[in-house]
């Protein structure tokens, strides 16, 4: 891809917007998203965009569990009025985080939002601003830049910097950063995928390189036997010489390399200066320069042998080795960020990446040299089991059969899954009306109440805890009101709801005790309720739900209704009128519901007469 | 001269990336850059153009080899090396004619060109002659007709002349910096070709568009753009018939641009060429090499349309500027006759990688891109240069008009003249 689009809308919105310190490339692709993982070997990603400013607000590499929930900040949906959510990888994620989101949106928007949801894949290309390298002196613990940097950046909104995306489309742009990763990038490159970086075009070396029909790059002076075989794309670097009867196919080659008669050769990436005499067989290995592999050894598929490794004669290497001349480290070093780092850097010399993502300690399993054969040398590295998983995904080997019948039944499970729940409309689009939905849609405003409410708790007890003044909380439960959209009553109830709670919650032994908290709340926080009971309506919803509460979620209450209410009236929380009513409403209703109202009919006749 | 040396590597680069599009851009650029190496050439007394010969090839070695595709590079190269010839070669015959003079009559000034044949220097200028110039039919008249009205031709040399001759007592060394003036203005001369031959190509429109005819075209070329528009403007009616050129769909951008000069343009898939032929009465196209033979190499999918015009009888016009003119033969290994772009031009790279996906092993698609077609002369009725129409079989004498025959292997480090 060319860097230049995207380089040069970063300079502009440095220029617009001096927080803006990194821009991040990503590609949209559609494909089948478990092929693209088997593609790459990498993990799931999930992102959340801004479409309208391409800022990046929510990243997250790996889900929480693997069918976790995804927590999406409200405060986060709050500011972008649309949000763009990208994941690149399993189906049932995305379901979750749409299904959290959709509860989020419901309650908590009365805008439109659009969920455009696409597979998407993190190139990590990254445009970075000299703050960045600041960021990274000011934060030395940061040691991975997606799960560290890119993480902490987002949360932390005290320096306000922002992380820009630019989206590529039809561009070739990957990272390779694992053996499986490393194979599929190379065929793309033999593909000519990333022209005009190809061989025959950017010959990095001295030599030029030809490509012949059927993907074949020959550098001109290679030495080759009449009767070997070279199949499709396949790279042969210069100065090599190849036997009799040699077959070679789907592999690169690289320089000086002896190879002799008879060896097969498939779907291996062979480094410089490499001898492989006559008889072996080798399948998706990756030898490093240097290496000997004598008479009649077989590479069994995702070898992997690191710089002058000698594999005996007749030896066979069994499936996804490791093998370097240096020990393995009997301890895996607490500090496995950094082995990731050297890993990168030389590939498969030093450290066996899939071990440190499982991060477990491995078990010591020192083999002597003399298990490569006769006048072999290297150590064989062993794995922990539960890094097996890992082996196929990451190795350069094909993955096996099974694995993908596995992987795709689990694919088809999921997507059943999602259809037979109509919640999501199968265009990926979910569009809440909610300005019109409080009275056609009765389990969404239920919803939302039930939300309201919960927030206003939090809100009073918050108040009660932190010692908030009244009036700030009133403040904040008209916020509320306004973001719910709610009426003054049911502000009332809420508040009244939450003040009842927190008399509950306090710890009490009998009735009186109850009693006793109920008035000491009240006493502290009759000013803010007062303030939402204007009006007669409003001290009936009151009422209403003390009742609510007696019947349902606090039936210490019910014993003390009457008591409770008396205080009310004494407290002019409640007027006569607003009881009243209240057993006027109440008249037609079931005899079960009349409990309270009999309970009451003492208090209500007692105002009368004082009327 | 390092910053030369920068210069050439950036120039490199540029070609290796593939981002010099379009053979008119890299002529001129490789001109102006050769130009550049020149003037820096720190020339030695002797031998100047040997030294200057050397550089310029060594250089043309490096930007050859950085695209080789792109012929346009190789042909103004061998241009340049052609011209430091020829420049040589009229100074040479100058001083000759200059000792000859000393020689016959001492130390006069006054010595007027006419008196230029009659000096026994005349044979050698006429030797030189010969070999500076082809053996045209032009040239073999002019040789025969009146030697007194031989008075060198090239305008640049011949008001040099003058100069040089009273310069030319005094030292020699003065004559090395001669020759690279009159090198860099003969490049010069040469940027000045490129930048103008469409111009020059499309003042010849009006021969060869009549009144109400069908034009086909394929893809986009800035040569057939001016070339009709050249027509239009000289009040000829006429229809083009626009194919897209997939996969790049130049086409389209071109149909636009015809559309906006109000030409009555129609759009047409490449795949409908051979059912429009029969309606269209020339076929006007691009060309991004010409080769020694009168072949062409051409945008891919012109091959196909060339034998529809052949079936049809319809006339094949190439445009070509006389810079795409390459003297090798495209049988010669050293020319690449073909460029496997990225097949993302096809497809797009998402859709496809679950069906190439050699992890897996269920696919094993594979997509080529090849960027050009060789049309073989035969299919090429006429071609239009800057310097006029010409048929395929004649191109081997205008590019015996260009390039100097030693110069034609870049690779091998032959004797060079002198």
């Amino acid at each position: 891809m060319s860097l230049t689009q995207a380089l040069l809308e970063h300079k502009e919105r440095r220029k617009k917007n001096s927080n803006a310190v990194m821009t991040m490339v990503i590609k949209r692709s559609k494909p089948n998203p478990a092929i693209h993982q088997s593609r790459l070997g990498t993990d799931e990603l999930f992102m959340a965009i801004d479409p309208d400013t391409k800022q990046l607000v929510y990243y997250e590499d790996r889900a929480d569990q693997s069918r976790g929930i995804l927590h999406l900040d409200k405060s986060l949906l709050v500011d972008n009025p649309s949000l763009s959510l990208h994941h690149d990888k399993q189906v049932e994620l995305l379901y979750f985080g749409v299904m959290s989101l959709a509860c989020d949106n419901l309650i908590n928007f009365l805008e439109l939002i659009r969920l455009a949801i696409s597979y998407l894949q993190d190139c990590y290309i990254d445009i970075c601003s000299p703050e960045v390298l600041s960021l990274f002196t000011d934060n030395f613990d940061y040691q991975h830049l997606r799960r560290h940097f890119v993480k902490g950046l987002l949360v932390d909104d005290i320096m306000g910097y922002k992380i820009f995306v630019h989206e590529i489309h039809s561009d070739y742009a990957a990272r390779v950063d694992n053996f499986r990763s490393y194979d599929t990038v190379s065929k793309d490159i033999i593909h000519r995928w990333t022209y005009p970086l190809v061989p025959d075009v950017m010959n990095f070396g001295k030599t030029a390189t030809k490509l012949e029909r059927q993907g074949m790059y020959r550098a001109l002076e290679i030495s080759q036997s009449q009767s070997a075989v070279i199949g499709p794309f396949t790279v042969i670097g210069s100065g090599t010489k190849i036997g009799n009867n040699t077959k070679i196919s789907n592999s690169v080659i690289g320089e000086g390399c002896k190879i002799g008669s008879n060896v097969i050769i498939e779907g291996c990436y062979i480094w410089d200066n490499i001898s492989i005499e006559d008889g072996c067989k080798l399948q998706h290995a990756i030898v490093c320069d240097g290496v000997i592999i004598k008479s009649g050894a077989v590479l069994e598929p995702g070898v992997i042998l690191s710089f002058k490794v000698v594999v005996g004669p007749e030896f066979i290497v069994p499936p996804y080795s490791k093998v370097s001349l240096l020990q393995q480290p009997i301890e895996e070093d607490s500090d496995e960020e950094l082995e990731y780092a050297d890993s990168t850097s030389v590939m498969g010399s030093q450290v066996d990446k899939s071990d440190e993502i499982t991060s477990k300690v491995l078990e010591t399993h020192f083999t002597p040299a003399s298990e490569l054969g006769m006048g072999g040398a290297g150590h064989v590295w062993s794995t922990c089991e539960s890094g097996h998983e890992e082996e196929w995904r990451h190795s350069v080997a094909p993955i096996p059969k099974d694995k993908i019948m596995e992987a795709i039944k689990t694919m088809e499970d999921d997507l059943g899954f999602i259809h037979d729940d109509s919640f999501l409309p199968p265009s990926g689009e979910l569009i809440p009306n909610s300005n019109d939905s409080d009275d056609d849609d009765h389990e969404d405003s239920r919803d939302d109440s039930y939300y309201f409410e919960k927030e206003v708790e939090a809100t009073f007890l918050r108040a009660v805890h932190e010692n908030i003044q009244e009036s700030h909380l009133i403040l904040e439960i008209n916020s509320l009101k306004l973001s719910y959209n709610k009426l003054t009553s049911d502000c009332a109830g809420a508040l009244f709801y939450a003040m009842m709670k927190c008399a509950l919650d306090i710890p009490h032994s009998s009735a009186d005790g109850l009693l006793q908290n109920v008035q000491v709340v009240f006493t502290k926080w009759k000013k803010a309720l007062t303030s939402y009971l204007n009006d007669k309506d409003e001290q009936i919803e009151v009422i209403l739900k003390f009742e609510e509460m007696c019947l349902e979620s606090a039936k210490e209450f019910a014993p003390l209704f009457t008591t409770i209410l008396h205080q009310l009236y004494n407290d002019d929380v409640v007027e006569e009128n607003a009881i009243l009513s209240w057993e006027d409403e109440k008249k037609d209703a079931d005899e079960a519901d009349k409990v309270f109202v009999k309970q009451a009919q003492k208090l209500i006749q007692w105002t009368l007469m004082d009327e | 001269m390092p910053d030369v040396q920068g210069l050439v590597n950036e120039f490199v680069n540029l070609l290796k990336k593939r981002e010099i599009e379009g053979s008119q851009a890299t002529a001129k650029q490789t001109a102006e850059l050769l130009r550049s190496v020149i003037s820096h050439q720190r020339v030695p007394h002797a031998n100047q153009a040997t030294a200057l010969i050397n550089a310029v090839r060594a250089v043309g070695e490096q930007i050859i080899d950085a695209n080789p595709i792109e012929l346009a590079v190789g042909n103004i190269v061998r241009r340049v090396l052609y011209i430091i010839r020829e420049e040589h070669l009229s100074l040479v015959t100058d001083a000759m004619a200059g000792y000859g003079m000393s020689a016959a009559s001492d130390e006069e000034d006054d010595v007027e060109r006419d008196d230029y044949p009659a000096l026994s220097a005349a044979a050698v200028a006429a030797a030189a002659r010969r070999t500076l110039r082809p053996p045209s039919l032009h040239t073999l008249l002019e040789d025969v007709t009146d030697s007194a009205a031989l008075t060198p031709i090239p305008s640049s040399a011949g008001d040099s002349e003058g100069k040089s001759r009273s310069v030319e007592k005094g030292e020699k060394g003065t004559r090395g910096r001669k020759l690279k003036h009159d090198v860099i203005e003969a490049v010069n001369e040469l940027i000045q070709d490129i930048t103008s031959f469409h111009e020059q190509i499309a003042e010849q429109a009006v021969e060869h568009i009549h009144q109400n005819e069908v034009i086909l075209t394929l893809g986009s070329s800035k040569t057939v753009f001016e070339f009709l528009c050249a027509a239009k403007e000289k009040k000829r009616s006429f229809r083009v018939f626009v194919a897209e050129g997939a996969p790049r769909y130049q086409g389209h951008i071109l149909a636009k641009e015809l559309a906006a000069r109000g030409l009555q343009t129609t759009v047409i898939a490449d795949s409908a060429t051979f059912a429009m032929i029969s309606r269209v009465n020339m076929v006007i196209v691009g060309a991004h090499a010409v080769m020694a033979n009168g072949g062409v190499i051409a945008p891919i999918g012109l091959h196909m349309v060339a034998l529809a015009a052949h079936r049809h009888a319809v006339p094949f016009v190439v445009l070509a500027g006389s810079h795409k003119l390459c003297p090798l033969y495209p049988h010669n290994p050293q020319v690449l006759l073909n460029e496997l772009r990225s097949p993302s031009e096809l497809l797009d790279f998402g859709e496809f990688s679950d069906l190439m996906d050699s992890a897996t092993g269920v696919g094993s698609l594979h997509v080529v891109n090849p960027a050009f077609d060789y049309v073989p002369p035969n299919l090429v009725s006429l071609f239009i240069t800057d310097t006029g129409g010409h048929n395929p079989s004649y191109m081997y004498r205008l590019i015996a008009d260009y390039y100097s025959a030693d110069d034609l292997v870049m690779k091998q480090k032959p004797t060079t003249g002198n």
